[in-house]
């Protein structure tokens, strides 16, 4: 059995990370080093620091996109623990599909597949019939003011915020144990951030940790718990 | 601490282990090895002459590797080795477990029969002797891959490559097939044909949970398909991985360049 009691949802230590740009005279990056946080059920930790300390690398680790050097990363996936960092792709992709949910700063998604579609698929793998996952997926996108309209065409020609709420749809759609967010509200007007402010909070509420970077002042102080501040991760470097 | 045995790992459907592939003193690959699980889709990228080809051939049966063994989850029996197995259960099991894909239709089809004899002559081939049953599975699947029915009684030749690399997947997967091995199966197709082909693989290999190897040197190919991505260069693997870490975060120099060519400058 693992040390952690039943609220922590997420734990990193001795996360390391640097790029070596082999094709660039092997430039070598170091982003941070011995990283170690918790996040637990109904928290915010939000990620501070500069522009390039390193918050959205640190975010892709956790959503193992990006290839830490050390260190390891634990994850309450149903009832057990695994270290991302260890983990088979197939284990990976399975913790991402039932645990783990990103938002990522800029929507990149399956072309050529409608919005509706999109938001509709993941839970389709989560033993909804078709019928219901589409109502769920209509209620999310109808909440974040995508028109209707626009449902049944790929997100590629949308505009930056709708591209954004899509993107935000296809995560919250699903009631994720985790959640991470890197940026989720950047490019959206204030009822639409609004909105994405009380997701974040009702995920809270019923138990998520949420991991996110959020730039506006007014979003921390509605949705953050507390700070990780990345940079200072650099001085023990 | 220590981390809870957490998942029932499944057991493998191929288990390739050290495949080297010599030609004369040449090295075609080395040293290959890897599991595919069944559902899994993985795709081999590098740059040619790499030895994809030349992998792939050795894990499908088509050619004995110098070294190495390729063992196969049979439905009956576990784990039996490829090339130990007598010639009639190897030929038996590609025509009902396996699929292959050519990048040539030329390879994989029967250019003098029609289109729903290509079909139906795989049902036939693994006992199927009712023609109405064979016949109406040969239109479903021209149906699935999206074939003009119309066209049912035509050869080959006159279609299209894109028509061709679909007839192509319909007579592979009428037999339901539990790994798929596919070389190059878009390339030489006009882009929005290749597109169209894609999005048909994508959604037939998700809807059947079908087991997938896919050699490609389009790396937006193995984004969109793939779960897990092997690098090759020289014959060896030099990177492998989860296909959006390899290629958000690769670590390989050859890796690094690969992707580095693709992104818009
Ligand atoms: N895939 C990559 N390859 C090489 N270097 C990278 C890669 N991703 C990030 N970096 C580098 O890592 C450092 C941290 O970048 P990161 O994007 O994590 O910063 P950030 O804190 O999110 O900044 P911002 O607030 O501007 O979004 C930067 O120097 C960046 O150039
Ligand atoms: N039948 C053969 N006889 C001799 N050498 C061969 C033969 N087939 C392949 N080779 C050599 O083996 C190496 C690997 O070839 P292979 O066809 O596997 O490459 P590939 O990665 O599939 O390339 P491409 O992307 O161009 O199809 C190459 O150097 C090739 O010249
Ligand atoms: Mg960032
Ligand atoms: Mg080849």
């Amino acid at each position: 059995m693992t040390a952690f009691d039943d609220t922590v949802m997420l734990h990193a230590q001795g996360l390391a990370k640097h790029f070596v740009l082999h094709n660039q005279g092997g430039v070598k990056i170091d982003v941070f080093d011995n990283v170690e946080f918790t996040a637990r059920q109904g928290e915010c930790v939000i990620l501070a620091g500069p522009s390039g300390s390193g918050k959205s690398t640190l975010l892709r680790s956790l959503y193992a996109n990006y290839k830490p050097q050390a260190g390891s990363i634990f994850v309450r996936h149903g009832a057990s623990w695994v270290d991302l960092c260890s983990a088979q792709p197939y284990q990976i992709l399975e913790i991402r599909r039932d645990t783990l949910g990103y938002v990522s700063q800029f929507l990149r998604v399956i072309p050529r597949v409608a919005t509706l579609d999109l938001v509709t698929e993941p839970l389709i793998g989560q033993g909804l019939t078709e019928g219901a996952a589409r109502e769920r997926a209509a209620t999310i996108l109808t909440r974040l003011r995508i028109p209707e309209a626009l449902w049944s065409l790929p997100p590629a020609t949308f505009s930056g915020g709708e591209q954004q709420r899509v993107n935000i749809a296809m995560t919250f759609v699903q009631d994720y144990p985790i959640l991470l967010l890197d940026e989720p509200t950047a490019s959206l007007d204030t009822e639409n951030c609004q909105t994405v402010i009380d997701l974040i909070n009702e995920a809270k509420a019923r138990g998520a940790a949420v991991i996110g970077i959020f730039h506006d002042a007014d979003v921390r102080g509605a949705v953050g718990t507390r700070f990780y501040d990345v940079a200072e991760t650099r001085q023990a470097a | 601490m220590t981390v809870d045995p957490v998942f029932q790992r499944p057991s493998p459907l191929l288990q390739v282990r050290g495949i080297t592939h010599r030609y004369g003193h040449h090295i075609g690959c080395r040293d290959v090895g890897f599991d595919l699980y069944p559902g899994e889709v993985l795709g081999i990228v590098g740059e040619s002459g790499s030895g994809k080809t030349t992998l792939l051939k050795c894990i499908s049966g088509q050619m004995e590797p110098s070294e190495g063994s390729v063992e196969y989850q049979t439905r009956d029996a576990g784990l039996i080795d490829l090339f130990r197995m007598s010639e009639a259960r190897r030929r038996l099991l590609m025509r009902t477990d396996w699929g292959i894909v050519y990048q040539n239709p030329r390879d994989g089809l029967r250019m003098r029969v029609s289109a729903g004899a290509n079909v139906g002559e795989r049902l036939m081939a693994i006992g199927d002797r009712h023609y109405g049953h064979i016949r109406s599975e040969a239109v479903d699947w021209l149906e699935r891959v999206e074939m003009d029915i119309g066209r049912i009684d035509d050869m080959p030749h006159t279609f299209s490559g894109g028509m061709q690399q679909r007839l192509q997947i319909a007579r592979n997967l009428v037999t339901k097939p539990r790994l798929v091995f596919m070389d190059e199966p878009t390339s030489g197709l006009d882009v929005s044909v290749q597109a169209r082909l894609l999005d048909l693989i994508r959604g037939l290999v998700r809807t059947l949970g079908i087991a997938c190897v896919i050699v490609t040197h389009d790396l937006g190919v193995v984004r969109l398909l793939s779960h897990r991505l092997m690098v090759m260069k020289g014959g060896s693997v030099v990177e492998s991985g989860l296909t959006d870490q390899v290629l958000d975060d690769p670590q390989h120099p050859y890796t690094q360049l690969l992707v580095s060519s693709i992104l818009p400058v």
